[in-house]
């Protein structure tokens, strides 16, 4: 197995991991965090296929590797976004647990209100 | 010898992610995060694209770290203060016990689906390496990924550096109605022998050097303004950290145009290209780099600026000192 595929594999992984955090954890800073997980095994994945474009003289295709500097500039945007909500609803809500807001069958503790 | 460390960071990287998603506490994982992030930067180094391994050094891992230990602190500090409303979430996995399996399972299949396309692939994939070969002595420059970022595909970096702002913008939204044009962050206490403020007097310097150099040298050889304004905005925050220099107020006007003249320039040298050559960011022969280099420069100082202000976050004290 070539560094590419080892790192390919390592890769899918990278995304299945990820989007398994991004459901179970009702955190909204975990959800964050496996989400940028996942966009890492995303970028992976394309910089995998990039090396496996390597010609003329290029270590790798640097087309997308040009876009994965791009992607990885707007994933940290959307993530200081993100953050910046969650900080906002965490000021305004004093909590911030997505886990009671769903419906259940026991009523959440409405806290001090 | 390489596949088998390769083989090591590989299982290293797995097993931080793994901690990362099932750590019980928020800052522990994301210290694994971080920690993820930099190993990340080896594999950009073995899948040759050290321009890649640089932004994700400066990015992936320093800024969006350090974005998220803010968080992630000031999340505790505030449970902390209000321990009675939210005493509960002991488990990580507070989720039903059917919905964690359907989790696995959907996630097992994407990872299965994704692991098999690396492997029926080809191993030599297509390319457009021939295109940016042949055509790369038009632009002048000599890093491939400068020329695909400000020539070939100059479009995508000009949307870039538009989401960026418009990010900022985002964020600045969410600051409460009282704070708006106000100063981001908390008040820093300022400890002039502590060594936080010794070292936000020692490293700016270097850091200032070492900022200009990977932006200047990345016409050549791997670097650029994205890596360069990475750190010029750590070494600012840093500044800041240790209240050496209060966080500009957002409603500044000098900050909003140093904010927009990056943009502003790269827009106009794209509508110049219409006049002389006939389309949008099309540079005339024999003037690419100097365009090249015009708008690299032009941006530096947006993207320093944009990068720190969206790390500090909104607003958070009011327009009045």
């Amino acid at each position: 197995m070539n560094t590419a595929t080892l790192f390919g594999l390592c890769a899918a992984l990278l995304v299945g991991l990820g989007l398994f955090g991004l459901i179970v954890n009702p955190q909204p800073l975990r959800k964050i965090l496996a989400f940028n997980v996942m966009g890492s095994g995303v970028f992976l994945l394309f910089g995998v296929f990039a090396q496996r474009g390597a010609a003329a003289g290029f270590g790798g295709d640097p087309v997308p590797q040009a876009l994965l500097i791009t992607g990885i500039v707007v994933a940290f945007s959307a993530t200081a976004l993100a953050v910046a909500l969650l900080l906002r609803l965490f000021d305004a809500a004093g909590s911030v647990s997505l886990e009671n807001q769903a419906p259940a069958p026991a009523p959440p503790p409405p806290g001090e209100v | 010898m390489t596949a088998s460390l390769n083989l090591i960071l590989a299982a290293l990287i797995l097993g931080l992610a793994v901690w990362t998603v099932i750590a019980r506490d928020a800052l522990a994982a994301v210290m694994g995060f971080i920690a993820y992030g930099l190993l990340l930067t080896l594999v950009w180094v073995q899948l040759n694209g050290i321009d890649v391994a640089l932004t994700e050094a400066a990015i992936g891992g320093g800024l969006t770290g350090a974005l998220l230990i803010g968080a992630a602190t000031r999340l505790r500090r505030g449970k902390a203060a209000t321990a009675a409303v939210t005493a509960s979430t002991p488990s990580p996995f507070p989720s039903p016990l059917p919905v964690r399996l359907l989790a696995a399972i959907l996630s097992a299949a994407v990872s299965v689906a994704l692991a098999i396309c690396v492997l029926i692939l080809p191993e030599q994939g297509p390319t457009l390496a021939h295109q940016v070969a042949a055509n790369i002595a038009d632009t002048g420059v000599g890093n491939p990924i400068t020329a695909v970022l400000l020539a070939f595909r100059g479009m995508d970096t000009l949307l870039e550096a538009i989401v960026l702002l418009f990010a900022l913008i985002g964020v600045w939204s969410l600051s409460p109605d009282g704070f708006w044009g106000g100063r981001p962050g908390l008040q820093q206490q300022k400890d002039p022998n502590g060594i936080l403020a010794y070292t936000a007097r020692i490293l700016p310097p270097l850091g200032i050097i070492v900022g200009s150099y990977i932006f200047w040298v990345g016409a050549d050889h791997p670097g650029g303004k994205f890596q360069g304004a990475t750190i010029l905005a750590s070494m600012w925050l840093l500044v800041m950290m240790a209240g050496l220099a209060d966080a500009p107020r957002i409603s500044h006007s000098w900050l909003r145009a140093g904010l927009v003249a990056g943009p502003l320039v790269f827009i106009a040298i794209g509508f110049a290209g219409v006049f002389t050559v006939g389309h949008f960011l099309g540079y005339p022969q024999g003037y690419a780099k100097a365009l090249i280099i015009a708008i690299e420069l032009a941006l530096m100082p947006s993207l320093t600026l944009v990068l720190g202000l969206l790390l500090a976050g909104a607003p958070q004290r009011g327009a009045e000192p």
